[in-house]
C-alpha cells in the first residue's frame, strides 16, 4: 500500500517551490515517515527553518511551523524549547543557512546539547538566490560567484556538529532514501542535540555549471562516494579519499541534555 | 501593611518590573551598561520557573525571545545600542510576526563601540527607523528607577496588548542610578495578559483582520497548529504576494499603533499652563530640565516642561498645541539632535524650535538649558 504522505501535508499548500530533480522532497518524505514512526503529536511538534529552498519545507507540514530569518532557525529553536521542553523542535535548512550566516547559532545550539534534532539539507549551493557557492561547495567548484572555481575550503558539517557538541551526529544523502527517516528517527528520539546531515542535490544551480548531465548523475555521484561508516572502518585510508562516511557517525547518551541541566537551575533557585 | 521597598538601580529596578510583569523568559547578550538587568533576572526567573538563557550573540538573544513568545511566554532582551542595532532585523521580523516582546536599551552615547559606559540618547530615533521596511514601533523612555519598574510593566502590557515588539530606552545614568523603590503590590498596576483566541485550532488563522485590528496569536504546544514567517502573508499566516493582501496586512499592523495612540501615549507636564517657553526633554534630561524650570521660574522666566514617556508613537497633538501656544520650545536631549526634528516638524513653525545637547559622556546639565532658553528668548 503506498506510504499516506498527504495527511502530514497542509491542505492546499502544495506544490512545492523545488525544481524537478531536487533532493529537498526525498528528504521531507523522510522526514514525513520519521515524524509518523515517531508517532509525534503536531500541535507538540515545532517546525523551525530559516531561509533559503529547504527552510521551505516547514510551510508545507502540517505541525507548529517557524519560518525565521536567515540563519536563526536554532537560535528561535532554542527559545522554543527552552520556554516550552514539552515541544518536539525540529529545525530543517540548507548548508548556506545553517553554517554560514548562521554557524554560531548551529554550534552552540551543538555546545549545549538542547533536545532537537536539527536536519542540514546540503546541497553545496546558496539555490534560492540562484547558486552562490556556500561553505560546502567543494573547492574548485563552479558557483554563480565562483566562477573561475571556488578557492574556499569547505566545512564538513558533521563534523562541525560533533566537534561543536552535538550528540547524535548522522549522515546520509537523497541516494538512500530509507537511511534519511531512519536517521532523523534516531534524531528525534534522541535527548539532546541530534544533527541529520543530508547531501542532496540541487540540479538547477549546482549540477548544470559543474557538468553534470542530468539529475541521474549527481544521485549517481552521490551513492558512488558514499560510503557507509561501519565499513568504512574495515578500509584503508586510500580507498576512502573522496569518499563520505554516512549513517550514525556520532552517538554519546551521556553529556546531559540542556533543558534538564535548566531544571536543576530552577531547583536550585527555589531551594530544593 | 508597610510596603516592601529596596534601594535599586535602574537596570535591578527593570528587572524587578519584568518579574512584577510575569516575564517567563529572557534571552541576553552580555553588553555594557545593561548587563545588571541580565544578571538579576538570572536570579529571579528561575525562582518563578522561568528561563534565564545567555545567548552566543545578539542576534541569537533577539531570536530565543520571538521563539519563547510564540509559546505564549512573556519575553525580554536587554542591550545597549550596538546590541540593538544587531537584534534590528529580528525586531523587523516581531513586527510583522506580530509577537510581543519587550526589549530594553540601556542607552551609552557613539556610533559604532562609542563609549560604552558613558550614558547618551542617542538610539532614540533607531527605535523607530532601526529596522528595515514599513512598520509601527512603540518606544518608552522612564527617568529614575521607580518608573523604570512602572515603565517595564508598561511594556510587557502593550507588547501583548499590540502583539508587537515594545522597546524601554533609558540612558546609563537612570540605569546605573540608585533609588528608592517602591515595590506595588501584586495587582496594585494593571498586568495583561495576551488574549487567547477564541476560534478553535481548525478555524484559527493567526492574522485574521475579522476577529479586531489585533488578532488573538495562539501559543505554540496549547493545541493550534499555524504557521509564523517574515515573509508577507495571508490572514492564515502564509506568505502571499497577492498586492491587496499584502498592502491590507502593512497597513493594519500601523493603524493599530496609529487608531490607539491616546492608549499608549503618556507624558508629565510641568508647569505649562502659562508657559511661554517648554523645554521638551525626556530620560535622565528631564531631570535636569526641571530644575532649569524652576531656576527659570525664580527668575521670572515662565518656562515649563514638557516630558514624554512614549516617544513612539509620538506625542504629536500636545507637542502641536504647545508650539502654538508658547513662543520656543527647547528640546533638550543628550544627542546631537534628534527628537529635535520630531518637534520640529510637529510644530509646523509655530514657535522656535531650538536644541540643547552634548554628547561628551556628561548629562545635560540645568545650567546650558537655562542658557540655551535665555539666548533664544
Amino acid at each position: 500500500m503506498a506510504y499516506d504522505y498527504e495527511k502530514s501535508i497542509r491542505p492546499g499548500k502544495l506544490p512545492h517551490i523545488w525544481c524537478p530533480g531536487c533532493g529537498h522532497g526525498i528528504a521531507m518524505k523522510g522526514l514525513i515517515r520519521a515524524m509518523d514512526t515517531c508517532e509525534l503529536d503536531r500541535t507538540k511538534t515545532a517546525l523551525v527553518s530559516g531561509i533559503g529552498c529547504a527552510s521551505r519545507l516547514p510551510g508545507y507540514m502540517d505541525a507548529c511551523t517557524l519560518h525565521t530569518a536567515h540563519g536563526r532557525a536554532a537560535a528561535f529553536a532554542t527559545g522554543v524549547k527552552m520556554a516550552n521542553p514539552e515541544m518536539t523542535v525540529i529545525c530543517v535548512g540548507g548548508d548556506g543557512d545553517g553554517v554560514a550566516i548562521g554557524g554560531n547559532h548551529f554550534i552552540h545550539a551543538c555546545r549545549r546539547n538542547i533536545d532537537m534534532t536539527y536536519v542540514v539539507l546540503n546541497n553545496y549551493i546558496y539555490g534560492m538566490t540562484g547558486g552562490q557557492f556556500s561553505p560546502s561547495t567543494p573547492t574548485g567548484a563552479k558557483a554563480s560567484t565562483t566562477p573561475y572555481g571556488n578557492p574556499d575550503p569547505t566545512f564538513d558539517i558533521s563534523k562541525l556538529a560533533i566537534g561543536s557538541g552535538a550528540t547524535f551526529v548522522a549522515r546520509t544523502t537523497a541516494a538512500h532514501p530509507r537511511e534519511i527517516d531512519k536517521l532523523i528517527t534516531q534524531g528525534i528520539q534522541h535527548k539532546g542535540m541530534a544533527v541529520i546531515e543530508v547531501l542532496d542535490d540541487c540540479p538547477t544551480t549546482y549540477g548544470r555549471r559543474n557538468k553534470f548531465r542530468s539529475v541521474v548523475d549527481m544521485m549517481k555521484e552521490l551513492k558512488k562516494n558514499a560510503v557507509p561508516a561501519k565499513a568504512a572502518a574495515k578500509l584503508p585510508a586510500e580507498k576512502l579519499e573522496g569518499k563520505i562516511l554516512t549513517g550514525v557517525l556520532f552517538h554519546d547518551t551521556e553529556k546531559p541534555e540542556y533543558c534538564e541541566m535548566y531544571n536543576e537551575v530552577i531547583k536550585k533557585a527555589q531551594g530544593a | 501593611m508597610a510596603k516592601k521597598v529596596a534601594l535599586l538601580q535602574g537596570n535591578e529596578a527593570c528587572a524587578m518590573g519584568a518579574v512584577y510583569a510575569g516575564a517567563k523568559f529572557f534571552g541576553g547578550y552580555p553588553i555594557t551598561p545593561s548587563t545588571e538587568v541580565a544578571e538579576v533576572l538570572s536570579i529571579e526567573l528561575p525562582k518563578v520557573g522561568g528561563k534565564f538563557i545567555q545567548m552566543e550573540d545578539e542576534i541569537g538573544a533577539m531570536a530565543a525571545v520571538i521563539g519563547a513568545s510564540l509559546t505564549g511566554a512573556k519575553s525580554i532582551t536587554a542591550t545597549s545600542g550596538p546590541g540593538v542595532s544587531l537584534k534590528q532585523e529580528l525586531i523587523g521580523y516581531a513586527c510583522i510576526a506580530e509577537t510581543p516582546c519587550v526589549i530594553i536599551n540601556v542607552m551609552r552615547g557613539g556610533p559604532s563601540t562609542g563609549m560604552p559606559t558613558g550614558p547618551g540618547q542617542s538610539d532614540v530615533m533607531q527605535a523607530m527607523w532601526g529596522t528595515h521596511g514599513d512598520h509601527a514601533a512603540i518606544a518608552l523612555v522612564p527617568n529614575s528607577c521607580q518608573e523604570i519598574f512602572e515603565e517595564t510593566v508598561r511594556a510587557f502590557n502593550l507588547a501583548e496588548k499590540y502583539r508587537m515588539p515594545v522597546q524601554v530606552l533609558f540612558d546609563e545614568i537612570v540605569g546605573h542610578m540608585r533609588e528608592r523603590i517602591v515595590f506595588p503590590e501584586p495587582g496594585e498596576i494593571e498586568v495583561i495578559d495576551r488574549e487567547a483566541p477564541t476560534d478553535g485550532p481548525d478555524s484559527y488563522k493567526p492574522y485574521d483582520a475579522t476577529k479586531g485590528q489585533i488578532p488573538p496569536l495562539a501559543s505554540f504546544g496549547s493545541g493550534y497548529k499555524f504557521h509564523v514567517t517574515g515573509l508577507n502573508k495571508a490572514d492564515d499566516g502564509f506568505p502571499t504576494t497577492k498586492a491587496s493582501l499584502v498592502e491590507a496586512e502593512e497597513r493594519r499592523q500601523i493603524a493599530k499603533i496609529k487608531d490607539n495612540v491616546d492608549d499608549i501615549l503618556k507624558n508629565e507636564e510641568y508647569m505649562t499652563e502659562d508657559a511661554e517657553v517648554i523645554i521638551w526633554a525626556y530620560g535622565s534630561t528631564s531631570r535636569s530640565a526641571r530644575y532649569a524650570v524652576n531656576e527659570l521660574r525664580e527668575q521670572g522666566i515662565k518656562a515649563g516642561l514638557f516630558r514624554p514617556l512614549t516617544i513612539w508613537p509620538f506625542p504629536e497633538k500636545r507637542t502641536a498645541e504647545l508650539a502654538k501656544q508658547c513662543k520656543a520650545i527647547v528640546v533638550a536631549e543628550m544627542n546631537l539632535g534628534q527628537m529635535v526634528y520630531e518637534v520640529d516638524r510637529v510644530s509646523r513653525g509655530e514657535c522656535i524650535v531650538v536644541h540643547e545637547g552634548r554628547v561628551d559622556g556628561e548629562p545635560v546639565n540645568p545650567g546650558q538649558i537655562i542658557g540655551k532658553v535665555k539666548e533664544v528668548l
